[in-house]
């Protein structure tokens, strides 16, 4: 008995899960102190030596980010541009998708090159370009000033993700439907779509993510307090000679929470999404 | 209900592949016509032609009366069982079924009956809330027939729909969508490349090579009077040996390497022009069912000597591999047949009784059934008169 109970404790300590270990460890332990300060006094954050869990547990940080700082603003912002544009992304990008899978069509190989060369341009390189248009059309501090650009800069890689999903689905499919006697759109509706939800979520998780934390266009483009998103807003909380460290642990901590969340539900189509065009393809 | 005309149909690819070559073919009303032949030479072709899947290069296909070369497949009313089956993964079975009867807006009790209906004649009843991936292969391949008979169609198309089904089954399945099709009796192609199914199965069989249509009739025509050579060593299995031989004797002896067989006259009184090949070389045809045993070494004008390479014991007959000093005459696209995995390229094949005690490397006189001999002039057509 203790011999079977020794090495199955034994199985354990090897190399691969150490290395798992170390990589768990190095994620989760700085969310865990980002969590717990979140939950600390303000004066129990920096204190030394430093609390590995806090006492007493406060909810001040929580408090003050929405009554102090207009956090509750903040999220409803990066809510209205990160759904619009999400949404905005999925609807082209699905159907774009589903074109360059599908359509015999010209200049196919080099359209998708470019597609995935602007998903990889940096963005620092459009934001001065973009800073002038949108103050001459007059769009600075406004929600679509986002929205366009969001949408535009993460169609590429979407697209790209979707199709490989689509590439996936048998032609036969379409077939079938069009014998069965239905329209091209509502073949697409009812027949291709719910086979491409694992791709849809997986881009939608993707482009949520990026919008949710983009930063540098937020901070040039919609810089007013009125349309502020959470991580300027984060960035900007405080004044020159206070640095509110809980407030901005708390804020970080419910910002996660909607991607958290995300990723969570979908993790098993963002899994498959991710792998689809790799098996199939 | 109606018949399929095809009249010269063409169809060249958009890379220029002429893939159809004027195909000229009716299906009856209620009959169930089979496409066979090698892989590549455009079953597949003819079929999404007929669907409306493909366009149609050149030549005429009507529906009855009715021109359609140029309708949309939903205008065409037609049913197709795919190889893969294409049923929609994220509805249940009956959804898969319903859904072409949804489209035309039939009313939602009409359609539970029909679905019901159609469950219950293919014994789907308690699968009909699962979905596809939770079917075997065998109840997949059913739920395709099932979207297929509710819609009543006035033709039905099927594209080796049994090839993903292990041997058993398709057996079992032959006759169940033979049966399927009889209660529709509507005019049916079912293509395939398996010379046995379609031998089973057809009504008629057409067989097709590089897209152009070789031969069309009844199985039993197919065997019995092959046009060519092809079509010869295509039909049956295993298939039809073929040797060189060399007419004498006016027509009266055949010469297979040192081997004479004797023709009787009833065989040139039937097939009168054999005699012009006196003294000529042409392919003489034999199925390795009119081969049997002769228990002595005896010679005569229908036997030949030959070396036994192979036997494989089925049980019910044995399958005996053998060599003869004659020619024997390679098809292309026929012998490259998993049949033929196991024989040498120069090994004829003899059907003999289980009961004949052979073995490699015995000594066996064969005779042959000279009235079943076929014969092939040297361009492969086969001499009937
Ligand atoms: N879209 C296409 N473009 C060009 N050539 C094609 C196309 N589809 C098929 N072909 C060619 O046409 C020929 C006939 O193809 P088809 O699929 O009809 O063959 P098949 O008889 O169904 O073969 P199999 O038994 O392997 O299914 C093949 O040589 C194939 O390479
Ligand atoms: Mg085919």
């Amino acid at each position: 008995m203790s011999y079977r109970t020794r090495t199955s404790w034994h199985k354990w300590i090897n190399p691969l899960n150490l290395a798992v270990l170390a990589v768990v460890l190095f994620i989760v332990l700085p969310i865990y102190w980002l969590v717990i300060s979140s939950f600390k006094t303000p004066v129990n954050v920096g204190s030394f030596p430093p609390q590995y869990f806090p006492n007493p547990v406060s909810f001040a940080n929580y408090g003050s980010a929405f009554s102090h700082y207009g956090f509750g603003k903040y999220f409803v912002n990066s809510l209205t541009v990160t759904v619009l544009s999400t949404g905005l992304v999925l609807v082209i990008g699905s159907l774009a998708g589903y074109a360059l899978a599908r359509l015999p069509m010209r200049g196919k190989a080099p359209l998708l090159v470019t597609l995935l060369v602007i998903s990889v341009f940096p963005e620092i390189a459009v934001v001065s370009p973009l800073y002038l248009l949108m103050n001459q059309i007059g769009w600075l501090n406004t929600y679509q000033a986002l929205i366009v650009p969001y949408t535009a800069f993460n169609l590429p890689f979407a697209i790209w993700i979707m199709r490989n999903y689509f590439l996936g689905i048998p032609k036969e499919m379409e077939e079938t439907s069009r014998i069965d006697g239905a329209s091209a759109i509502r073949t697409y509706w009812s027949i291709i779509l719910p086979q491409a939800r694992p791709g849809i979520f997986t881009a939608g998780v993707f482009v949520f993510t990026a919008c949710w934390t983009e930063f540098l266009m937020a901070l040039t483009l919609d810089n007013s307090n009125g349309f502020r998103t959470i991580p300027v807003g984060i960035a900007l909380f405080g004044s020159p000679n206070v640095v509110p460290y809980g407030t901005i642990f708390a804020a970080s901590v419910i910002a996660v929470i909607p991607v958290g969340t995300l990723v969570f539900v979908f993790r098993k189509f963002v899994v498959s999404g991710l792998t689809a065009g790799a098996v199939k393809g | 209900m109606a018949t399929i005309g095809m009249e010269r149909i063409n169809k060249v690819y958009m890379n220029g592949f002429h893939a159809v070559h004027d195909l000229s073919l009716t299906v009856d009303e209620g009959e169930f016509m089979v496409l066979v032949g090698p892989s590549g030479c455009g079953k597949t072709t003819v079929l999404r032609m007929i669907a409306g899947l493909e366009d149609i290069s050149s030549g005429e296909l009507r529906f009855g009366e009715k021109l359609v070369n140029n309708l949309e497949p939903k205008e065409r009313d037609i049913a197709m069982v795919f190889q893969n089956y294409a049923l929609y993964p994220h509805m249940t079975v009956a959804q898969n079924i319903a859904f072409s009867l949804k489209l035309r807006k039939m009313p939602k009790g009409e359609i539970r009956q029909k679905v019901e209906e159609a469950a219950n004649i293919l014994g789907l009843t308690e699968w009909l809330d699962r979905k596809p991936k939770e079917l075997s292969g065998g109840q997949r391949q059913r739920v395709a027939m099932g979207r297929a008979l509710v819609r009543e169609p006035s033709v039905f198309l099927m594209d080796e729909p049994l090839s993903n089904l292990d041997a058993k089954l398709r057996v079992k399945m032959r006759t169940e969508v033979r049966r399927i099709q009889e209660r529709l009796g509507v005019a049916t192609v079912y293509v395939t490349h398996d010379q046995t199914e379609a031998m089973t199965m057809g009504d008629r069989v057409a067989v097709l090579k590089d897209g152009a249509l070789l031969q069309v009739d009844t199985p039993q025509a197919l065997y019995d009077r092959p046009v060519n050579q092809f079509v010869g060593a295509f039909i049956g299995s295993p298939a039809m040996n073929l040797y060189q031989a060399e007419m004498a004797n006016r027509g009266r002896s055949l010469k297979l390497g040192s081997q004479v067989l004797t023709l009787p006259d009833t065989i040139l009184v039937a097939r009168p022009a054999l005699s012009t090949y006196s003294g000529k070389q042409l392919t003489v045809g034999i199925r390795p069912e009119d081969l049997s045993a002769r228990p002595h070494l005896s010679t005569s004008g229908n036997t030949l000597r030959c070396e036994i390479t192979l036997v494989e014991a089925l049980g019910s007959e044995l399958m005996v591999h053998f060599t003869i000093d004659a020619n024997l005459i390679q098809v292309e696209q026929v012998n490259s047949q998993e049949q033929d995995i196991l024989s040498d390229k120069n090994e004829g094949v003899a059907r003999l009784d289980p009961s004949v005690p052979v073995k490699a490397g015995d000594k066996l006189t064969l005779e042959v059934k000279l009235e079943r001999l076929h014969f092939f002039d040297p361009t492969g057509n086969a001499i009937y008169d």
